[in-house]
């Protein structure tokens, strides 16, 4: 689903953010990015939905080379994927179910159907009842959850998550993982960056430890992923 | 995308883009008030010339010619001549004054009765008075008719007094292409108001926009809701400009009338017709579809999720 081939990325600051990574995402596999800020979590993750092009190497997501990938094509590579924030980025002045509606009025989805899968989405994050509903007046643990609806709503095969839990107390944060390991179950690809490894040490997925733009380590061994050092420049 | 859908959403982007303007009333207002007074400037310059053309257009009498006789032709001469010229197309009238009656003319009209008297003689020549036909009453046609004229033998001088009216019409030419000049570049300051008021909407939303294009959003998609507001813009601003014009006519038409009627004219001062005024509304929606679409095209484009 996701393969990262040699991949640099240095920003315009000139900061490396990522230094030859290499890894390789399963279709149906649930897999975390962790290691400490500024390790280049986000960088993989801004990679993966083509919000940053890399500097070297290759990035494939599903069959496709998004190094062949032309701008104007990107607006329909993202709908295939569902991005889940940590500050969320809902629209404050817009109900929960516009929210969520988003990536399908986006896509010309009828509007019957709209609202049908948008309650099933909801549904899925416990959240109905709560369409009409402004984001503001909801919890943090509710808001996030709405970004995963929104995130999950157009069926997207590939879901990617940015630090979800970061700023949920221990037992929400368990609660939304749990929620993308549902989601997971039912064979969505779900890549979650995440810098609490406690949290993660109750699920037995992939990890990829990353350490200053490099792969530190990745667990389980057994997984197919090449070593940190392939390709790196000195 | 299935065509019930996109129609579906143009609607809702539609109302949600009037309610957005609807929730600040004072800036839009501010906005369209803006518009409307560039837009209302060259309608009145129009306003102006239309009505100057109606006033003058009843002027072609001005076109008469003056034929004045030699001294020594007869009045037998002068009927004989006054008949060739009715033959004439571009001659509609011919009336013949007699040198007496032109001196009782002159002496009644001049205030030189006394000085007239000591002459012995009449000095005044026979004169016709030649109205050209309809299809003549123009400078050209009048120049033609004049050089015929003088052509005929014992004719002495011919005389147009249209000179006042060749710059009438070269100054309402004038004023016509100022008309245009005004036009065109109010109306393009009011592209650039409306541009820049989406340039202000399009980054006052820049959060959303970014959200939207992580989530699938192509520019297009983006950039509609700022279409119809700028559409509204303009609507708005058309509909006003066009109502300041109509309360300004309003406001000058009893008293213009009033002048008129002191110069013994029928005059009335008109007002925008129906089809100045939809013009008007839909250029100036036009206009801001246009403005809208080129700045939040550039402003949109420029907008990446980060």
């Amino acid at each position: 689903m996701i393969r990262f081939d040699s991949v640099f990325k240095r920003y315009p600051t000139g900061r490396e953010a990522l230094a030859g990574v290499s890894f390789q995402i399963e279709r149906g596999e649930m897999a975390f990015l962790t290691g400490p800020s500024g390790a280049g979590k986000s960088s993989i993750l801004k990679l993966i939905a083509l919000i940053e092009r890399p500097s070297r190497g290759s990035v494939v997501i599903g069959d496709q080379n998004t190094a062949a990938l032309k701008t104007r094509a990107i607006p329909q590579f993202r709908r295939r994927i569902g991005v889940v924030f940590q500050d969320h980025k809902l629209l404050p002045d817009r109900p929960v179910a516009d929210n969520v509606a988003l990536p399908l009025i986006i896509a010309g989805v009828p509007e019957r159907e709209i609202d049908k899968r948008v309650r099933a989405a909801l549904d899925q994050v416990n959240l109905l009842g709560k369409e009409k509903s402004l984001p503001l007046e909801l919890s943090t643990g509710e808001q996030q959850r709405v970004g995963i609806a929104r995130a999950i709503v157009a069926k997207p095969p590939l879901v990617i998550a940015d630090e979800p839990t970061g700023n949920l107390d221990p037992a929400l944060a368990l609660e939304i993982m749990r929620l993308f390991k549902r989601l997971n179950d039912v064979g969505v690809t779900i890549v979650i960056a995440t810098h609490d490894v406690h949290l993660i040490e109750q699920f037995p997925s992939r990890r990829i430890v990353l350490g200053e733009g490099r792969i530190d380590a990745i667990t389980p061994p057994g997984a197919r992923a090449s070593t940190p050092n392939a390709g790196v420049t000195p | 995308m299935n065509v019930e859908a996109y129609f579906l959403r143009q609607a809702q982007t539609l109302v949600g883009s009037l309610g957005r303007i609807a929730r600040h009333p004072f800036a839009s207002a501010m906005t369209m008030a803006v518009i409307a007074i560039g837009l209302a400037l060259p309608l009145c310059l129009q306003l102006l010339l239309q009505n100057a053309v109606a006033m003058t257009s009843g002027w072609n009498d001005a076109f008469e010619l003056s034929v004045y006789l030699q001294k020594a032709a007869s009045p037998a001469r002068a009927e004989a001549i006054a008949h060739t010229l009715r033959q004439r197309d571009d001659v509609a009238t011919v009336r013949l004054v007699t040198a007496a009656e032109a001196l009782a003319e002159f002496r009644e009209y001049s205030g030189f009765g006394q000085a007239l008297d000591a002459l012995s003689d009449n000095p005044l020549p026979i004169t016709l008075i030649v109205t050209p036909s309809l299809a003549a009453s123009s400078p050209e046609g009048t120049t033609a008719l004049k050089t015929a004229i003088a052509a005929i033998s014992d004719v002495g001088a011919v005389q147009i007094d249209s000179d006042w009216v060749k710059r009438l019409v070269a100054i309402l030419e004038l004023l016509r292409r100022v008309v245009w000049l005004t036009g065109g570049l109010l109306g393009l300051g009011v592209l650039l108001i409306i541009g820049n008021t989406i340039r202000l909407d399009v980054l006052n939303r820049r959060a959303e926009i970014e959200v939207m294009k992580l989530v699938g959003a192509t520019d297009r998609f983006a950039r509609r809701p700022f279409l119809w507001a700028g559409i509204w813009y303009g609507l708005g601003g058309g509909l006003l400009a066009v109502g300041l014009v109509a309360l300004g006519v309003a406001i000058l038409a009893g008293p213009v009338g009033r002048l008129a009627a002191l110069y013994g004219s029928g005059f009335h001062l008109a007002g925008l017709t129906w089809q100045t005024a939809g013009a008007t509304i839909l250029g100036a929606a036009a206009l801001g579809w246009a403005g809208a679409w080129l700045a939040a095209s550039h402003h949109i484009r420029g907008i990446n999720p980060s």
